[in-house]
């Protein structure tokens, strides 16, 4: 924590957890699909669920999906961008029991037809937790450099990135990998100290069997 | 050496034994612990007051309204009978109370604001140093300088309580900035690091065990009339310490009162929307109108 967390962040009301966390889920889900977003379904669940109008909670998470950060001040004209841009959306709410109380699940399509689902939590503060993407469960906050590698389990692969990090004097500070089925796709969700550079991410992306490299740094 | 933040006595201790202000102590702290320059650190803190100026200006406008149109032009109001009108609070306290509400409601209505510590409560903060830039002519470099004191003590309180209304109630939002602001103030009008934590001290006293109950689970009612209530009680704890009255409370235990009764408090007191003026008969009707059956 540093006096910019107190003093700060800088950003478009009302409200740091339904408004700048939910543009900042958004923004994420953004990030992670590899092409410009045409769909965009977005699933509210409890708090979010229930005042999601009031606190320009759908504005805020569309905003971050048309790629805004949370001091944008187009964000509360979102909607209406959204649509000049060529992006469907729709919101829905669902109940996630097990779920942290301010949730959206965030399914985009893109102009590529690949799609990408997270699910997400605004847990205080501005700040998020990011607890499945596809499916898979992948924890990370986005509050440290993190860079998230889609790939297909074999053996070596988490060696290869993880030389490949070290070979540039990178610190890996947290490392969480997904695998819910041998031999198929799988996600390392790797938080570090340092910058993840273009040459580390180039040389990431030529790793066999990584199929996707996304690196989201931190706010 | 570095600062743990647990504790604004220590931030006292360390400020008096190097004969500096709390904001020179946190600012050479931060600036070597952020691995950056005192200048770049001033350069942020200079771009922050430029938003609470814009923020303060924009909730000042008559037809500001949130999209429940329950908060919006109360700041108008203020501002045109605090130039018309002879306030009972004074000119320097009429101009406190438009700003912390105009700022409050420029978040409510969807406006850029710097929460401080939150977006709840962030119209106590610019309203104590934007009032005494206009009314009592400060440098933007001394509001700076203050905003560092209220950003180093905040993280004390953030350590020690919480700065969440769904943890500690309203006294952790409303309350921190109202604490943070008093500090700011006191160091602003020349006042000693030990008046500074006696205001602090002061401060939170008089809100301790403020709930969070908003209607409609929005940042609107009570909470944008509740950044006025606050700024008001950081003023009256600066003048106070500031004329050499002291807290009998230590202000450590203080926070550690504050952490305690925070969370004592029930649930439905805690920004569920489930207790307090939220379930009022008005405000049960207008969660209904707001949000639907």
């Amino acid at each position: 924590m540093n006096i910019f967390d107190i003093i700060g962040p800088v950003m478009i009301g009302p409200s740091s957890s339904h408004t700048a966390g939910a543009c900042r889920i958004g923004y994420v889900a953004r990030k992670l699909l590899p092409s410009k977003p045409v769909m965009a379904e977005v699933t509210f669940a409890g708090s979010f669920a229930k005042t999601y109008r009031g606190h320009g909670t759908d504005k805020a998470v569309i905003a971050g999906i048309l790629g805004m950060l949370p001091d944008d001040l187009k964000l509360p004209d979102s909607l209406k961008i959204a649509k000049e841009e060529g992006l469907a959306f729709s919101f829905s709410t669902a109940e996630l029991p097990k779920s942290h109380p301010n949730t959206a699940i965030i399914r985009l399509i893109g102009e590529d037809g690949k799609e990408v689902e997270i699910e997400g939590a605004s847990i205080g503060g501005g700040n998020i937790l990011i607890t499945k993407l596809n499916g898979m469960t992948s924890v990370f906050t986005g509050e440290h450099n993190t860079v998230i590698v889609a790939h297909t389990d074999a053996p070596g692969v988490i060696a290869d990135v993880a030389s490949a990090f070290a070979m540039f004097e990178v610190n890996i500070g947290n490392f969480r990998l997904a695998r819910p089925h041998k031999g198929q796709l799988a996600i390392m969700t790797i938080e570090i100290d340092g910058e993840a550079t273009t040459q580390i991410l180039e040389l990431l992306k030529r790793q066999p069997n990584v199929t996707q490299v996304v690196y989201l740094k931190a706010h | 050496m570095q600062i743990t933040y647990e504790s604004i006595q220590e931030l006292i201790n360390l400020a008096n034994e190097q004969h500096i202000r709390l904001s020179d102590l946190i600012l050479s702290d931060q600036a070597s612990s952020m691995e950056t320059s005192p200048d770049e650190i001033l350069k942020r803190m200079d771009a922050q007051l430029t938003v609470m100026e814009e923020s303060a200006a924009e909730g000042r406008k008559k037809d500001i309204r949130s999209s429940s149109t329950l908060a919006g032009g109360n700041a108008y109001l203020m501002d045109t009978y605090a130039k018309c009108g002879s306030p009972l609070s004074g000119d320097f306290c009429a101009y406190a109370i438009t700003t912390a509400i105009a700022v409050a409601e420029c978040n409510a209505a969807m406006g850029r604001i710097v929460a401080a510590p939150t977006a709840g409560s962030c119209g106590i903060l610019p309203a104590a140093v934007l009032t005494m830039i206009e009314k009592r002519g400060i440098s933007r470099q001394d509001a700076c300088m203050a905003l560092i004191t209220a950003g180093g003590v905040g993280m004390v309180i953030a350590n020690v309580a919480s700065i969440a209304g769904a943890t500690g109630g309203c006294q952790a939002e409303c309350g921190s900035a109202s604490a943070m602001a008093a500090a700011a103030l006191v160091e602003l009008s020349g006042g000693t690091p030990e008046m500074a934590g006696h205001a602090m001290a002061i401060s939170i006293k008089n809100q301790l065990g403020l709930v969070c109950d908003p209607v409609a689970g929005l940042v609107e009612v009570p909470c944008i009339k509740r950044n006025a209530g606050s700024i008001m009680c950081a003023i009256t704890a600066a003048d106070l310490a500031l004329s050499g009255v002291k807290s009998v409370i230590p202000v450590d235990e203080v926070l550690q009162a504050m952490n305690e009764v925070g969370s004592t408090l029930p649930c439905a007191l805690r920004e569920t929307a489930q207790g307090g003026l939220a379930t009022t008969p008005t405000g049960l009707k207008l969660a209904e109108a707001i949000l639907g059956a």
